[in-house]
């Protein structure tokens, strides 16, 4: 039995917050049809002769029929979620495939075990395994069934099905052969359309996730300065009697401010940084998309050129053309349904990160804003006294 | 007791110019001229304004000023000077002596130091400043034939002093310890104020990076375009307001820093003590060993070792009338002792109750003033907060609309 209440949907982190309820109503069409829930947690490392690796729990719930059970518990490593995006890239070369955290982090200088990188990813692949669930062709894909119900021993044999590595390469070469420069001169308007925005996004996006960056870093040295600073006002009203308690009042003051630095920085790291990330892999995505589109319309293209230059064979030739024009036609309706959807989500994600951006700043300035109102209190307080006793001779 | 100036007088340093003119070797320079204007205030006719006088000095002329006024009462914690170079400066702000805001904040610097000597009950009776508020030509030169320089205290007498006296007044220990304690948490303060503002100016100026990558972005969005455009005008506002507020900031540093050279002024009234102390405890000790040998030679014994005693051991005694000539000038010379003992009593004991008096008076000023300024703190960082939620709730009704 499935219940919103038990699982959270698109916050990564576990405990459920109200605005992130409400994000997933922004998110889904239709929010009361839902019936697969997906959580991953609980990261263990494994270590063997060869290698040592991790994995993360999958839970599933779900009501849906072609399940077997309502509930699956299943343990995956980075390497099987790998294998689940490209079976679906392959199943759906022109649908929008959710981006996969990177396998490794380098500028971060981030240890790749370190309890903050592994977390950091078990954030994006419960972000991953959702977007793919909330998707309305791929959450009904097999080998996504597959991934999220079979037993370690069970997933593996069900990888070594399918076309051997060496076919699956003989593919690509002859994509790549058909459309060197392929697809390009027959696009449609709309997809080049797609391609400048995509270039134009991408640049954007990447500048954003640098600000961000540098905003986080500014914020925490900033705390850092701060942390010392606090202190000093403490350590003078040692030496001091009559203003010991207005120095203190600021050290503490100071330091409450400090601590709501911290509050904000966090927020920064947990909601900002990761969509801004998740989203310049998107860009990247959508251009591999656009290029995969191509590449089909390239096929099409060499195609109908190569009829053009036989007069013999034509009716074997118009049925593979045939074939492939229909080829386009879904590839091309796939990428144009997946792409208004896609931008949808991407304008109620900005919207959404946004304005948590910007409620985590006024929440910051109200707590400093109070604290030092209430010292300001105090202190006029202890003036009016001293004035009264002052006026009495 | 007289009304201080400052209640007779309206004193303000209202000008800064830049001036070019040849310094005591001749060399070309270039220095600051301020210009102090003075008025009397009329008390009985309220409406008639008294004239303006007015007349320009440079930086010198004010420590010259405030070298005469520390000499002259030793026992009054005399009013620091501002810096004389840019100190504790967060990188943005220039560390140029010639920089616009740097010569500004010294200007007002420089007349709150007018207006405090004016206001106090000693020094604003004095001549010389008087005359430094009033009388353009001639006044170093007055200033000069006080001799005040021939009674200043070297340095080194007073470390020695400082080292070497036995019994000084515990007050004065103490008020030396709480000067330095006060000067080193004020410098440790400001330190660290000036690399917290230079961090606050990074979070700030990062957030103007948003208005144009916002701006480029919101051309290729139909619908988000408008939101994003003007959440970045905003986020533009959020990162130019902080260069006002770190400004007023720098005016709170400038009322600690007043208090961290007022230190200074405290330990010199300490150092002048310690002098008089230990020039109190010389005098005693030589009288002490005059009377000792004026003993010795009119009874004869040899109390103590002496180079004398061991020379006449060696070489022979006196005569009689040698040693009757010896007592005499050792008993004048104890009696001119035994007087300049008394009158250094006095001294000591006149300067412990005039600079004590003044350094009750120098601490209820600075704790009434250190205690408006923190909370004039608190004010600026409300008025911060205040426009942090401004900005950032226009931010946000934007961001809701993309």
């Amino acid at each position: 039995d499935t219940s919103l209440a038990e699982v959270n949907l698109f916050s990564p982190s576990m405990p459920i917050s109200p605005s992130s309820m409400i994000n997933q109503y922004k998110l889904e069409d239709e929010p009361e049809l839902r019936d697969l829930f997906i959580t991953v947690d609980d990261p263990e490392s494994h270590i063997t002769a060869i290698e040592t690796f991790i994995t993360y729990r999958v839970v599933t719930k779900t009501s849906r029929g072609e399940f077997d059970s309502s509930e699956y518990e299943v343990r995956r490593r980075y390497q099987d979620f790998l294998w689940l995006k490209s079976k679906l890239e392959e199943a759906h070369p022109t649908l929008i495939i959710p981006p996969l955290p990177e396998k490794f982090i380098m500028k971060g200088m981030v240890e790749r075990f370190s309890d903050e990188f592994i977390e950091t990813r078990r954030k994006a692949l419960h972000k991953f395994l959702n977007r793919i669930a909330d998707h309305p062709t791929l959450t009904f894909n097999e080998d996504f069934k597959v991934f999220l119900t079979a037993q370690a021993w069970e997933l593996s044999s069900h990888k070594k099905q399918g076309p051997s590595l060496l076919s699956r390469m003989g593919q690509t070469v002859r994509a790549v052969a058909s459309s060197v420069r392929g697809g390009v001169k027959n696009r449609p308007e709309m997809f080049t359309e797609m391609n400048d925005y995509v270039e134009t996004f991408s640049q954007k996006i990447n500048v954003l996730d640098k600000i961000a960056h540098r905003i986080y870093k500014e914020e925490r040295e900033y705390f850092n300065e701060m942390k010392e600073y606090g202190p000093i006002h403490t350590l003078w009203s040692a030496s001091e009697e009559d203003i010991a308690d207005s120095l203190k009042g600021v050290a503490s003051c100071i330091d409450k401010c400090c601590k709501a630095t911290e509050k904000r920085m966090a927020g920064l790291s947990e909601n900002l940084l990761p969509i801004l990330h998740e989203y310049v892999l998107y860009s990247e995505i959508l251009m591999g998309v656009l290029k995969r589109r191509d590449q089909i319309q390239g096929e099409l293209d060499s195609k109908v050129d190569a009829l053009a230059n036989k007069k013999t064979e034509k009716d074997l030739f118009s049925e593979e053309i045939g074939k492939l024009e229909d080829k386009v036609e879904c590839a091309n309706n796939a990428l144009k349904a997946d792409w208004d959807r896609w931008k949808q989500n991407m304008q109620c994600d900005m919207r959404s990160t946004f304005t948590n951006v910007a409620e985590n700043n006024l929440r910051y300035y109200e707590e400093c804003l109070a604290t030092w109102e209430s010292f300001l209190a105090s202190q006029t307080v202890d003036l009016h006294v001293e004035e009264d006793s002052e006026d009495r001779p | 007791m007289e009304e201080c100036l400052a209640k007779k007088m309206e004193i303000t340093v209202s000008e800064a110019e830049k001036r070019t003119g040849r310094n005591a070797v001749n060399m070309q320079e270039t220095y600051t001229a301020y210009l102090i204007e003075t008025r009397v205030v009329e008390s009985q006719n309220e409406g008639q304004c008294a004239p303006v006088d007015s007349l320009w000095r440079r930086y010198s002329e004010f420590e010259l000023l405030r070298n005469y006024l520390s000499v002259t009462y030793p026992h009054i914690v005399v009013p620091p000077l501002p810096e004389k170079r840019a100190d504790f400066v967060w990188h943005k702000l220039s560390a140029d002596n010639m920089d616009p805001d740097f010569v500004e904040r010294r200007r007002i610097g420089l007349e709150n130091f007018l207006l405090r000597v004016a206001s106090h009950p000693v020094l604003c009776q004095d001549k010389i400043f008087y005359s430094f508020l009033t009388q353009e030509g001639g006044w170093k030169e007055m200033v000069n034939e006080t001799g005040f320089q021939l009674k200043a205290d070297s340095r080194l007498k007073a470390l020695n002093a400082t080292f070497r006296v036995k019994n000084p007044d515990k007050r004065f220990t103490e008020l030396k310890h709480y000067s330095d304690e006060l000067q080193s948490v004020i410098s440790h303060l400001l330190r660290v104020r000036a690399r917290v503002a230079d961090r606050l100016y990074g979070v700030y100026k990062v957030h103007g990076n948003y208005g144009r990558v916002f701006s480029e972005w919101s051309a290729i969005e139909k619908e988000m375009g408008d939101g994003l455009q003007s959440a970045g005008h905003h986020m533009d506002v959020y990162a130019a307001s902080i260069d006002d507020i770190l400004e007023e900031e720098e005016h709170y540093a400038d009322q600690l820093k007043e208090y961290l050279f007022y230190a200074e002024a405290l330990r010199a009234v300490c150092r002048k003590h310690e002098l008089m102390q230990y020039d109190l405890e010389m005098a005693a000790q030589d009288l002490t060993s005059k009377k000792q040998q004026c003993e010795e030679l009119a009874t004869g014994t040899v109390r103590t070792f002496s180079l004398k005693g061991m020379t006449s051991k060696l070489f022979g005694q006196e005569t009689p009338e040698q040693r009757e000539a010896k007592i005499k000038v050792l008993e004048e010379q104890i009696q001119e002792g035994e007087e300049q003992l008394k009158s250094k009593n006095l001294e000591g004991r006149d300067f412990v109750k005039s600079a004590w008096a003044d350094i009750e008076r120098f601490k209820e000023q600075k704790n009434h003033d250190l205690k408006e300024a923190l909370i004039s703190y608190a004010v600026m960082q409300i008025s911060m907060c205040k426009k942090g939620i401004q900005v950032w709730t226009n931010a946000k009704e934007c961001f809701s609309k993309m």
